[in-house]
Order: C-alpha cells, then sequence, then structure tokens
C-alpha cells in the first residue's frame, strides 16, 4: 500500500479534486442563488424559470450531465471552453458541476427562506422597501443563516460528486484511482486510500457546518 | 432544434451503451454449471445482446468449457469488469475469465493464467476516409481518444506526450466521438478496435490503421496456483488452435473489419507454473 503512495501522485489528484470542487462551489452558490431569488420573485415568468430549472438539474443524473458536455456540447455543438481536450474538459466538469449543485443550493436557501415568519416580508413591504431591498435587508441575510446546514450536505455532496467528472477524463482521484486499478489490480488497499482520502477531506467540514449551523442559527 | 436533438440523442446513446445488466443467465441443462466470466459490453470480443452472447472470448470460452465436458447450456456468463477481475476469481465467484484479459506481472501475483490466446496490439482507429493518420507518429495535432486509466491511455501518454488526448469511460463513447468527428482516432487493442469496426452501425465508417505497437498477450485468468486446471485450458487452447477452430473463431468475430491478428499469432500457450 505505501508503496503505490511512493509511485503514484495521490496528493496532485486529490489538488485537483479539490480546485474542482472549490471552483464549481462558487459556481453553484452563485447560480443557486441566482435561481432562488427567481423563484422568490414576484414575477410568475422568473418563478416558471426558475422552477424549470430545478427539475431540470435536480433530475438529470450527473453522469448524464457529464457525458453530455464531451459527446454534445463539445463535439456536436462545437463549445470548447479550453484549447485543448485537458483544459476542455476541466472547465466542463466545473459547469456541469456548478449547474447541477445549483439546482440543490437554491432548494436549500428555498428552506432558509421557510425559517423567516411571512411577516417579516410583510413588514418589510410596508415600510415601504422595495422587493430587491427586502431581499438583500431582510430575507436572504437570514435565509443564508437558516441554510447553513443543507448547504454544508450539498457541499460535502460536492466533494464526492467530483469523481463523476473522471468519466471524461479529468485526472483527479478518481482518475487515479483508476489508473492504479488498471497497472496494480484492484485491491482492498487502494480503496482505502481514496476512501479516506475523502473522509479526509469531507468529514471534518461536516463537523464545522454542523457547529456553524448551531451559531449561526437566527435565535427567534 | 436539430442540433439539440442530436446532442440528446448522443449522450443517451452512449450512456445507455455503458449500461450493463448484471448477472448471467443460461438455459436449463441437467448437470453442474460453470461461471464463466467475460465482458458484457466488448462487440467482437464479448458481447451481450439479449440472452445471447457473441465474440471471441466468447467462443474461446465456450470451447475451453466443451473441453471439461461442458454444454455451451451449462455455462453461466457472468459480467467481469475490469476492475474486478483479480477479486472475482480469488474469491470463487468465477471459474475461468475470458475478457480481454492481459497477461502482466502485477496481475500474476493475485491470479495464474493460461495462455495467451491471442496477442494483440495496441492500434488507432480513424474514419474510413481518413488517410492522414498512418501511426502514432502521425498524431501531431489531432484528437485523439482513449479510456481514463485504461494501459493504452497511459501508453500512448508515455511515448508521445505531445498527442491531444480525451478520456471518456467507455470505447463505446470514444467511438461515437470519432463518427461524429469530434475526435480523429481512437486508441486500445487492435482486436478490440477491429471489433468495434466489424459493428454493423459503424462498418464502412471507420478502418482500422493496421500498425500494431505494443503487444498484449490475452491470456485466461484462472485462480492462483491452479496448476492441474490450468494444464487443462492450456491443453484446449493448443487443440483449439490445432483443429482449426481458433482461426475461425477469429475470422468469424474480427474478420468483417479485416483484422489479421499480428505476428506470432497463434501464440503458443505459456507453461503453467
Amino acid at each position: 500500500m505505501l508503496d503505490i503512495l511512493s509511485r503514484y501522485n495521490v496528493l496532485l489528484a486529490f489538488g485537483l479534486t479539490l480546485l474542482l470542487a472549490f471552483l464549481s462551489a462558487i459556481g453553484a452558490l452563485i447560480i443557486g442563488t441566482i435561481v432562488a431569488i427567481l423563484r422568490l420573485s414576484p414575477a410568475r415568468i422568473l418563478q416558471t424559470i426558475g422552477a424549470a430549472f430545478v427539475t431540470i438539474f435536480i433530475n438529470t443524473p450527473l453522469t448524464l450531465l457529464m457525458v453530455a458536455s464531451i459527446l454534445g456540447f463539445t463535439y456536436i455543438l462545437g463549445i470548447r471552453l479550453g484549447a485543448n481536450t485537458t483544459d476542455n474538459a476541466f472547465w466542463w466538469a466545473v459547469v456541469m458541476l456548478s449547474l447541477y449543485h445549483a439546482a440543490f443550493v437554491c432548494e436549500a436557501l428555498r428552506s432558509g427562506v421557510n425559517t423567516i415568519p411571512a411577516g417579516q416580508a410583510e413588514a418589510a413591504r410596508s415600510i415601504g422597501l422595495t422587493f430587491g431591498q427586502s431581499l438583500r435587508e431582510v430575507i436572504l441575510p437570514q435565509a443564508f443563516r437558516g441554510a447553513i446546514a443543507p448547504l454544508g450536505s450539498t457541499l460535502i455532496a460536492l466533494i464526492k460528486n467530483t469523481t463523476v467528472a473522471a468519466i471524461i477524463g479529468v485526472a483527479e482521484a478518481a482518475g487515479l484511482m483508476a489508473t492504479i486499478i488498471e497497472n496494480e489490480t484492484g485491491g482492498l488497499g487502494v480503496f482505502f486510500i481514496f476512501a479516506v482520502g475523502f473522509v479526509i477531506l469531507t468529514l471534518p467540514l461536516g463537523v464545522w457546518f454542523t457547529e456553524l449551523s448551531r451559531k449561526l442559527a437566527v435565535k427567534r | 432544434m436539430k442540433k439539440i436533438l442530436a446532442v440528446v440523442a448522443a449522450a443517451a446513446l452512449a450512456t445507455s451503451l455503458t449500461a450493463c445488466a448484471s448477472g448471467g443467465s443460461g438455459a436449463s441443462a441437467g448437470g453442474e454449471k460453470i461461471k464463466v466470466g467475460i465482458k458484457f459490453d466488448q462487440p467482437g470480443l464479448g458481447l451481450k445482446q439479449g440472452d445471447k452472447y457473441t465474440g471471441l472470448d466468447v467462443d474461446v470460452a465456450t470451447y475451453i468449457a466443451g473441453k471439461l465436458g461442458k454444454t455451451p447450456a451449462q455455462i453461466e456468463w457472468v459480467q467481469t469488469q475490469s476492475a474486478q477481475r483479480e477479486d472475482m476469481i480469488s474469491s470463487g465467484q468465477v471459474k475461468f475469465i475470458v475478457a480481454t484479459y492481459s497477461i502482466t506481472d502485477a496481475r500474476k501475483a493475485k491470479v495464474s493464467f493460461a495462455g495467451p490466446y491471442l496477442i494483440a496490439g495496441q492500434d488507432l482507429l480513424v474514419r474510413a476516409d481518413d488517410t492522414s493518420i498512418t501511426g502514432p507518429e502521425t498524431l501531431a495535432g489531432k484528437k485523439l481518444c482513449s479510456v481514463a486509466g485504461s494501459t493504452s491511455a497511459q501508453k500512448i501518454k508515455d511515448k508521445y506526450p505531445a498527442v491531444d488526448l480525451q478520456n471518456m469511460s467507455t470505447y463505446s463513447e470514444c467511438v461515437a466521438a470519432l463518427v461524429s468527428k469530434g475526435v480523429d482516432a481512437l486508441t486500445t487493442d487492435d482486436s478490440i478496435l477491429s471489433g468495434y469496426a466489424s459493428q454493423d452501425q459503424y462498418k464502412g465508417k471507420v478502418k482500422v490503421v493496421g500498425k500494431p505497437f505494443t503487444q498484449e498477450r490475452y491470456g485466461v485468468g484462472l485462480k492462483k496456483g491452479d496448476t492441474a486446471f490450468c494444464t487443462q485450458v492450456t491443453d484446449a487452447l493448443k487443440a483449439m488452435v490445432s483443429d482449426g477452430s481458433w482461426q475461425k473463431a477469429v475470422d468469424a468475430n474480427l474478420g468483417p473489419a479485416g483484422y489479421k491478428p499480428q505476428t506470432g499469432n497463434p501464440p503458443a500457450p505459456d507453461a503453467c507454473a
């Protein structure tokens, strides 16, 4: 098992996993917040667009999105996100991970919104705040604090879901694992190394988010 | 709209090809059944279509089972994916494996091999009208596809680092990308490539370059140290070559694409250690 660690750059692979997770998490947070705002907006058409986005991406397997990004978007529609295939696959993986998890971020935020008593939005309106102002000053700050726990679960799911990027050739942890199994044969040791790697990444995050959700909960 | 439909179709096609049912089946017959591991998704070598199994690996396995006194109905086909092959042998889930299984030292540490029954070599699959690619040295500026983590993907990157390589999860996806002109070539063993080129839907659209540049020795994987069984299988393989069944099986399964095994075929099986 130790000789595998010395001959293959496991840390570099997990580094790519982290980079993929970091960029996708930022993307998912931004897109997810925008979609949540669409769903909360008073305009019917915007609500429909937001609901359609969530329905499509929450119900499409991530594997399908990944394969479609290369076989469909890159090869048939010719949309390239990088000069060579390695960069192209990496950035498509970031895009697909962001879109897919944005749907979950949106739903997490809406659950946060539901923790806010309806009277607050009504009060915000009655003192003359516009929709944007009440969102910015009253609703969203509390929604984020109420949604910390589900957002944390989404982030942990995102880190683990980066392994799906291996199927379009992104050389992150799962991609390296496939190489090691091909050369050294599969064994408990190989799986153990990568399982431990992911536990190291996700376990502290879980503890931290639980702590954070307790600390930031809005006391009512 | 047409393009969007094409995108959806390509994605659905590729994923449906990767999805495979697990477990095996076989007609009921008297006598004890023998469990044989093959690939279910490798046209020309081991392919499951409904409850029919076809390919060179299937024919070789059927021949070996025949020499062991088993009728084809007594064979229970089990899907053995690359990562699981060693464990499925050592845990006794299959008696032997014929599944494009290259003999390597790392694998010999965990399982024993009878054979080789075929010496394949890494080659290139290109579109039928493409004359610019004649070998790995002509790949500069071309887009190449292979399977993530596979030996072929690693070798081409070591030997020709400048190649623009897209890795996918299955060769089926690579062939789809090749036909839709997303990539210019696909690389893996010539036997696997010929299997795809022999498929009805790709006939005339793709061709194998025919200049193998490595040697992959396909063996029959079996329980480590079972010398008696290994000898039985080796004898069966020798008989298969000498009575002409081997050539017939190669021609029937990989011949439609004009496949000619590279020099050294049919190989003389190694002695069982």
